[in-house]
């Protein structure tokens, strides 16, 4: 769909705003004040462990769970209090719901159905979006005759037909098994390019966030630690908590000697570290270092790196495509690296002595939790 | 090989799964000695006149005396009306418990519960304090001047439907209560999100959802209140007179054993009528199941009547949520909703003051004979007479009243302790072992709860008659634990179904026997169940009047015997007294077991 190609400049159409959000249960914070925008066609995940405030977030958008304050417009008309049949807005669940006593064909005529289409139009509709998920033999199936796979696709289809202006997927594919899961992932991802629908999604899981999404909400405690897309938040994270969450990391705490570009901080042991590209900080500040265990490599003999350490090596651990090396620095730090198998070096034994090097590039500077000091 | 070695190597005998299955038997002897060889005896009865001879004799009777058909007749109409009113009156009250959190839950069900557990009797006499022509609600109206003479409200149809209903919901709540918390919440949430206003959601999808609910739980009150005599005998007119009163005054006037047999005859029919009603329109399997039992293809075996029923129904309900929603819009025209603005949830405000109300209907009549009791007039009367403590100086010293008390307490512990032996190992073997004709066995063993108890009352009668087992406390815990085994045994498989085997084998692993598994890890767990059975049967028997009207004889009455024949000959304020007593008693008795049971839980 040529839904980018619009005749204006301006950057596509803003579908949903909240502006300051807050969900409280007594003294119970669930969600601190949070604003979000979601633009036309855009697919934006709220990710986070159970308890962050990303499903309450997403039941605020769907008109289920009525903010404590703030506003949420869709589609540029108010409608933080307005009942979730006047809301234009789609909602996959969990567990999809789907009505269990009506056929496939009536589960998706549903909502045509309550907005009183004619009776061919609603034929139409229904076949055409059986059509889109691949599906068309199943109208007449009860959802329980279903795998589980071709629930999802339904209650996608159900969601689709009346062209909501956003679709709220609640951890969609949670009930799938990994392989399913996979396939799933690409189809909808495939749906919404194709038919350039806005999603807004909800997941626990990373990969899932990191595979899908144009953009991620990352959140934890009622907060949203950060908003950007795939790549910035896994290089660079804001804070501890967005390093640790998405991938693997080493983490460790530092003092900044000379602030500046590069900066220089002292590691543990008294290990000189050199950084860039990160926010400015001032000198002598405690920060937090962060290194993905695939930026950090084994030295050869002779072979040196703007940063640098010795330890020793404590165990490999081969996992098909990738060997996983645990190292323990003589000032105690343990550090992981990860190197392709196929790279892997000559068997090194545990006890060995190793240098591991890395770049000053790949050395992020982080505040401690919150960005505060 | 060894001995030994070949020893273990084979199954030992006792795998055989007759032998395994051996806890059924003492349940099914039992129930088999006192419940099915008197029930069938005294249906064959009915076949054969004085002389011994196969006739047909008793049911030309039955049908050349128009009073019998009539009786028939307003069985079903009471019943049938019972039925409906406890329906609507109950849907609201269930969809509330069904959709409020768990605390709120449950304290709601302990008190729609409660009639349950306040004797049938006292309840009915309250009924008889609030309605009759001088009662508390006549007194409250000509006070208010909404009428200027008494309205008649008992001793006629409003008396037994008020009686019936109030006797009724606590089974019809309960029953279409455990449908709706098998209906995921999101689906009406969905609905919502799907276009539909808050009408059509509930309709088309809650309401529908539910009826296997509601139909199951109809189907329960509608055989239940087949059965009833005590309401239509003490709230009724002469007019309300039920099958199962005609079948008491054949024994106790005539002592025409036949033709009370005949008439028990004509009452399973009727029974059994309703359940292949019920069978040909919505399908035996929805009593079983949830939400499964709700889709329309329930398949191959759709009759014509159910595919017509099923589309006039549909059509009903988009009606139904069409109205409502209109209704909602003329609401939201007076009451505006604004987006900027929470919504005030007006629905909701009406579903909860309609649910006390008929809460309150449930709970706070039997509260009224207290009151009453301390009057220090002769009448019974409310408000009362001053204030003073005769009535319970005459229950204390009347030796008929004392000794009916004491005889209702041993009667009640022996059959507590009875039907918990019985019940608890036939629910082991039950749920644990694979028995042959497991689902058959189960029908027979809960049959009691179904068949209508004056059948079973007056079978026993028959059987107890000729073994001299009549007027004797024997006769009495026998017969109760006939009616009570069937709730012990579905409380504790309740529990067992829920129990983690593997716990048992843990304990077999590191050493325990079987028996010391059982005693140790076994029974401490699922106590929760036992103790709610042991209950159960304690006050199934405390409260029962069918058996005790023909087991016990004029010296060796129980508590409601006792109360029954007075209520029956003379009301007096000693029964408000005796009443009183019952209430506090069987309140602090399930308040305690319940407080014992969460405190066993929480271990």
């Amino acid at each position: 769909m040529p839904a980018a190609a619009s005749p204006q400049s301006s950057p596509a159409k803003t579908k949903l705003s909240i502006r300051g959000a807050a969900k409280t249960y007594g003294s119970v914070v669930a969600l601190a004040e949070a604003s979000l925008e979601l633009a036309e066609g855009e697919f934006l995940t709220l990710l986070g462990p159970s308890g962050s405030g990303k499903t309450t977030l997403l039941m605020m958008v769907a008109g289920l769970v009525p903010p404590s304050a703030g506003e949420i417009w869709i589609d540029g008309k108010l409608a933080t209090y307005a009942p979730p049949d006047k809301r234009d807005i789609g909602i996959v669940f969990q567990n999809y719901a789907l009505f269990p006593h009506l056929t496939v064909y009536e589960n998706i005529a549903f909502p045509l159905r309550m907005r009183r289409r004619r009776a061919a139009d609603i034929d139409a509709e229904v076949k055409r979006v059986l059509e889109i998920v691949q599906l068309p033999q199943l109208g007449q199936r009860l959802p329980r005759e279903l795998s589980g796979g071709q629930q999802q696709r339904i209650a996608l289809a159900r969601c689709m037909v009346y062209r909501p202006s956003i679709i709220l997927m609640d951890e969609p594919l949670g009930a799938l098994d990994r392989q399913l899961r996979d396939q799933m992932q690409l189809e909808i991802k495939d749906l919404h390019s194709r038919l350039g629908i806005t999603v807004l999604y909800v997941t626990h899981d990373q990969e899932e966030a990191m595979a899908m999404s144009d953009r991620i909400c990352l959140m934890s405690h009622g907060r949203i630690e950060q908003i950007g897309t795939p790549q910035e938040l896994y290089f660079r994270p804001k804070s501890v908590f967005v390093a640790k969450f998405l991938g693997e990391s080493n983490i460790f705490d530092a003092t900044v000697v000379q602030a500046g570009e590069p900066m220089t901080l002292r590691g543990p042991g008294g290990v000189a570290i050199r950084a860039r590209g990160n926010a400015p900080v001032e000198s002598g500040a405690a920060v937090k270092v962060m290194i993905r265990p695939e930026r950090l490599h084994l030295l050869s003999d002779g072979e040196t790196a703007e940063n640098m350490a010795v330890g020793t090596l404590r165990e490999t651990v081969f996992v098909g495509g990738v060997v996983r090396r645990f190292v323990r620095l003589a000032n105690g730090v343990e550090l992981s690296l990860k190197e392709l198998s196929a790279d892997a070096a000559e068997a090194l034994h545990p006890g060995a002595e190793t240098r591991i090097g890395w770049s000053s590039a790949h050395t992020l500077v982080l505040r401690h939790a919150d960005g505060s000091p | 090989m060894s001995a030994p070695a070949l020893a273990a190597a084979r199954p030992p005998l006792s795998h055989a799964g007759w032998v395994q299955a051996w806890p059924i038997y003492p349940l099914l002897l039992f129930v088999a000695a006192l419940f099915v060889y008197p029930v069938a005896q005294i249906l064959v009865l009915s076949v054969f006149d004085t002389s011994g001879h196969l006739s047909a004799e008793n049911y030309r009777h039955i049908l050349i005396t128009p009073v019998y058909l009539q009786t028939l007749l307003i069985t079903f109409e009471i019943a049938g009306w019972t039925t409906v009113l406890a329906m609507l009156a109950g849907y609201p009250v269930a969809y509330l418990l069904a959709n409020t959190g768990a605390r709120a839950r449950d304290t709601l069900t302990l008190l729609v519960l409660m009639p349950f557990w306040t004797s049938f009797l006292v309840r009915t006499f309250a009924w008889m304090i609030l309605l009759g022509r001088n009662g508390a609600i006549n007194r409250l109206l000509l006070a208010l001047g909404i009428t200027d003479a008494p309205v008649s409200l008992i001793f006629n149809f409003t008396g037994v439907m008020i009686g019936m209903v109030h006797a009724m919901l606590p089974l019809g709540i309960m029953a279409m209560l455990s449908v709706m918390q098998g209906i995921d919440t999101n689906l009406v949430k969905a609905a919502r999100s799907l276009g539909a206003r808050g009408g059509q959601a509930f309709w088309r999808i809650y309401f529908r959802l539910s009826l296997p609910g509601v139909a199951a739980a109809g189907l329960l009150v509608l055989i239940t209140a087949l059965g009833f005599f005590i309401t239509p005998a003490l709230l009724g007119g002469r007019r309300e007179i039920m099958l199962s009163q005609v079948i008491i005054t054949v024994i106790q006037e005539l002592l025409n054993w036949r033709f009370a047999g005949a008439l028990s005859v004509l009452l399973l029919a009727a029974s059994g009528l309703v359940f292949f009603l019920y069978d040909r329109v919505l399908g035996m399997s929805s009593l079983s199941g949830g939400i499964a039992a709700a889709e329309p293809s329930g398949g191959n075996r759709q009759s014509v009547i159910a595919s017509a029923a099923s589309v006039v129904g549909e059509r009903l309900i988009a009606a139904l949520g069409w109205l409502t929603d209109r209704f909602g819009e003329v609401v939201e025209f007076v009451v505006r909703p604004r987006v900027e603005r929470p919504q005030r949830g007006l629905a909701r405000i009406v579903l909860w003051v309609v649910a006390l109300m008929i809460i309150g209907f449930l709970c706070l009549p039997s509260l009224f004979v207290i009151p009453v009791s301390f009057t220090s007039g002769s009448f019974i009367e409310f408000p009362p007479e001053g204030f003073s403590l005769r009535w319970y100086q005459t229950y204390l010293g009347s030796s008929g009243w004392v000794d009916a008390t004491i005889r209702s307490f041993i009667v009640a512990t022996g059959t507590a302790v009875l039907a918990s032996v019985l019940g608890t190992a036939g629910a082991f073997a039950l749920v644990r072992r694979r028995l042959v004709g497991r689902a058959a066995i189960l029908a027979l063993v809960l049959a009691p709860l179904v068949l209508p108890r004056i059948i079973i009352a007056v079978a026993l009668f028959y059987l107890y008659a000729r073994i001299g087992l009549v007027g004797t406390i024997l006769g009495l815990v026998l017969g109760h634990t006939v009616l009570a085994v069937p709730y012990v045994v579905i409380t504790v498989m309740a529990v067992l179904k829920i129990y983690d085997e593997r716990l048992d084998q843990a304990a077999w692993s590191l050493g325990a026997s079987k028996l010391r598994t059982l005693i140790h890890i076994t029974l401490p767990q699922i106590r929760g169940g036992m103790v709610a059975g042991f209950l159960f049967a304690f006050i199934t028997s405390f409260d029962d009047l069918t058996i005790a009207l023909f087991v016990t004889g004029g010296g060796t009455s129980t508590l409601p015997r006792q109360m029954w024949n007075d209520l029956l000959l003379q009301v007096n304020p000693t029964l408000a007294a005796v009443s009183t007593v019952i209430l506090v008693f069987v309140t602090v008795f399930v308040i305690t077991a319940e407080m014992l049971r969460r405190r066993a839980v929480s271990r």
